[in-house]
């Protein structure tokens, strides 16, 4: 179909309505919290305008460095578990019957319907000493007595890859669906076993489509800043909790505002360097 | 005992029968059809030759080997599909060096594999194109090419050629039973194409309801006809239903005809193909009948005529067109050469 290029001003009429809405919420709002990076702070929780790069000079400690760097890690960790996780998962779902798929697919949206706090502290509770996970494993006698098991690591990174397990699901599903199923079968026939047709055929041809999942889950479990307070130590907080803390209790808008722009502008790097490394590999 | 043998090959989807005890026999270097409607069961059977599925009962031997149980990636063939299933994300070339590199044959020897069969199907220095931006038949050549890199002890075929136009599909055909018999590979394809079957089987083995309705060469198939179901499903044809008293005279369509050989006190169907009906003059001994409807394809002419309240066709050539018109009355002349005796 042919689209003649719009010509006049109400030719982009359909557009004002989403391009407003755009510029109210987010524009604005970003532009905002830029500017406020930049004002300085005064005592008693204020600020004044100014242009002053104090707030991010004071990020640039050892302290703050090292609490990006385990936002960051935590992110990633989290992205790579739900699509190690979801991938096998959504393959071999979309090959059960239709009846199952859907049963399976409304279960995983009800998650969604929970909020962090629910699930952090449903998580806190399994993993308790008293009443977790623990007691069960004794009953059955792999373990001698319960024990906690948060706050710990491993149990921030449980509930964030609940939380997001999810989204991975919806976003590999029709991907999985759409492919071809006599690919793995002609694999099959070529002489690759079931579970390296998989790694072969169903993992390449379905490239693009982790990267895209792997970056929306870092995006996602980036903003998470209520797991690790619930179900990690001091040391798993992540910089969103530093940001809010900032903001919220310490009153220091300018010094969140700078935190805030600055993991934008990391984010946002790490994920293009993620779609360029991609597109290398596409064309060697 | 060589070759591939099916003994008593039974599959079953729940309480559906889509392969009933079939037993087949293919010898090594054969070119083998399974030809049949939609829902036959020939598909089924082949997707078991592969091991995609499971015989319900029955055994599988290749090359003196039960292979019933064995996984298809272990079973040394090759297999193109009918949505050929090139792998998108690979190119020419390692889409048709895939099954080398996962038998962990080098680089170099891939290689030099690869531009062989490139050169085998007429596509020379395609190895680094993207399948996305080749042309179906290209797609087809690659696809066969890819399913004989290891050169398979068994070559298999599902609707190859369903998705090529027909003239391409024509040429393929020819193409396809040529390299076959170059290699002498033993070759089965399922196809719902009379005149694909024809073209390239050695042995036809046609396919009705989960069963062997038939299996010889395509002239036997054609000329001699198992029973009513292959001999209209295979070209055109005039069934035709007869009797015959104790004196072994048969009638047909209410007219003594001499000449026949059946068997005393026969029913049954006369399988009769329309070039082999010959118009006469009414009179003795011939059906009578009257003509309904001439159709003139340059080709050939297809004459339609009304006997005992029912349609028979004949053909005829150019040269030896009938001097008939609409609604003249003609006999039928049935040679016992050619009318075959369909016992019911």
């Amino acid at each position: 179909m042919r689209r003649e290029p719009p010509q006049r001003l109400a030719d982009y009429g359909p557009l004002f309505f989403p391009a407003g809405m755009l510029t109210v919420f987010f524009v604005v709002p970003f532009a905002t919290m830029i500017a406020v990076s930049f004002f300085q702070r005064e005592q008693g929780g204020f600020y004044q305008p100014a242009f002053v790069l104090d707030n991010y000079a004071r990020f640039l400690s050892l302290f703050f460095g090292r609490v990006l760097g385990f936002s960051l890690m935590l992110a990633i960790a989290v992205a790579i578990a739900c699509v190690v996780i979801g991938i096998p998962f959504t393959y071999l779902l979309s090959r059960t019957a239709r009846k199952v798929q859907i049963l399976w697919l409304v279960a995983l949206l009800s998650i969604l319907s929970l909020s962090e706090v629910m699930i952090g502290f449903a998580w806190s509770t399994l993993f308790s000493r008293t009443a977790g996970l623990t007691n069960l494993f004794v009953w059955l006698g792999l373990m001698a007595q319960p024990q906690a098991l948060t706050p710990s690591f491993g149990a921030v990174m449980t509930a964030m890859t609940y939380q997001a397990f999810p989204y991975t699901v919806l976003v590999l599903y029709p991907a999985l669906v759409r492919l071809d199923p006599t690919l793995t079968e002609a694999a099959r026939t070529l002489g690759a076993s079931p579970v390296k047709a998989f790694f072969t055929v169903v993992v390449p041809a379905l490239r693009n489509t982790i990267l895209a999942t792997l970056i929306m889950v870092f995006i996602f479990a980036l903003g998470s800043y209520l797991l690790p307070q619930l179900l990690g130590r001091p040391q798993h907080w992540t910089l969103s909790v530093l940001i809010t803390d900032q903001a919220i209790y310490q009153s220091n808008m300018p010094f969140a505002a700078a935190m805030a722009v600055f993991l934008v502008l990391v984010t946002l790097g790490l994920v293009g360097l993620a779609l360029y490394a991609g597109r290398q590999k596409e064309a060697a | 005992m060589s070759g591939l043998n099916l003994e008593h090959v039974t599959k079953q989807f729940g309480t559906f029968t889509a392969v009933n005890d079939v037993s087949l026999s293919v010898p090594d270097g054969t070119f083998v059809c399974l030809l049949g409607p939609s829902g036959c069961g020939k598909t089924t059977l082949m997707r078991m030759i592969a091991g995609l599925d499971l015989p319900t009962r029955g055994s599988i031997n290749l090359a003196g080997h039960d292979i019933t149980e064995v996984p298809t990636h272990k079973r040394e063939l090759g297999m193109v599909f009918q949505s050929l299933a090139l792998f998108p994300h690979l190119t020419v070339g390692e889409n048709i060096a895939y099954s080398l590199r996962i038998r962990g044959v080098g680089k170099e020897e891939q290689k030099k594999r690869v531009d062989e069969l490139l050169a085998m199907i007429h596509l020379p220095g395609f190895a680094d194109r993207s399948v996305s931006k080749l042309s179906g038949g290209q797609r087809q050549r690659v696809a066969i090419a890819r399913a004989l890199a290891i050169s398979p002890k068994l070559f298999l075929l599902d609707e190859p050629l369903s998705a090529l136009d027909a003239k391409l599909r024509e040429a393929m055909q020819v193409e396809l039973r040529q390299l076959q018999q170059r290699l002498g590979i033993t070759t089965i394809v399922v196809t719902h194409d009379q005149r694909e079957a024809m073209t390239m089987a050695d042995t036809v083995v046609v396919m009705n309801g989960g069963e062997i309705r038939q299996a010889a060469p395509p002239v036997e198939i054609y000329r001699r006809p198992a029973d009513s179901f292959v001999a209209d499903f295979i070209g055109q044809t005039n069934l035709i239903p007869f009797s015959a008293d104790n004196a072994g005279r048969a009638t047909v369509l209410g007219e003594m005809v001499e000449g026949l050989s059946i068997p005393q006190g026969a029913k049954g169907t006369l399988s009769v193909r329309p070039e082999d009906v010959q118009l006469t003059a009414p009179g003795h001994g011939v059906i009578a009948g009257t003509v309904s409807f001439i159709r003139d394809l340059g080709g050939a002419i297809e004459t339609f005529v009304e006997a005992g309240g029912q349609q028979i066709v004949a053909v005829s050539s150019p040269r030896n067109r009938p001097e008939v018109t609409v609604g003249q009355s003609v006999g039928i002349r049935l040679d016992p050469e050619t009318s075959v005796v369909l016992a019911k």
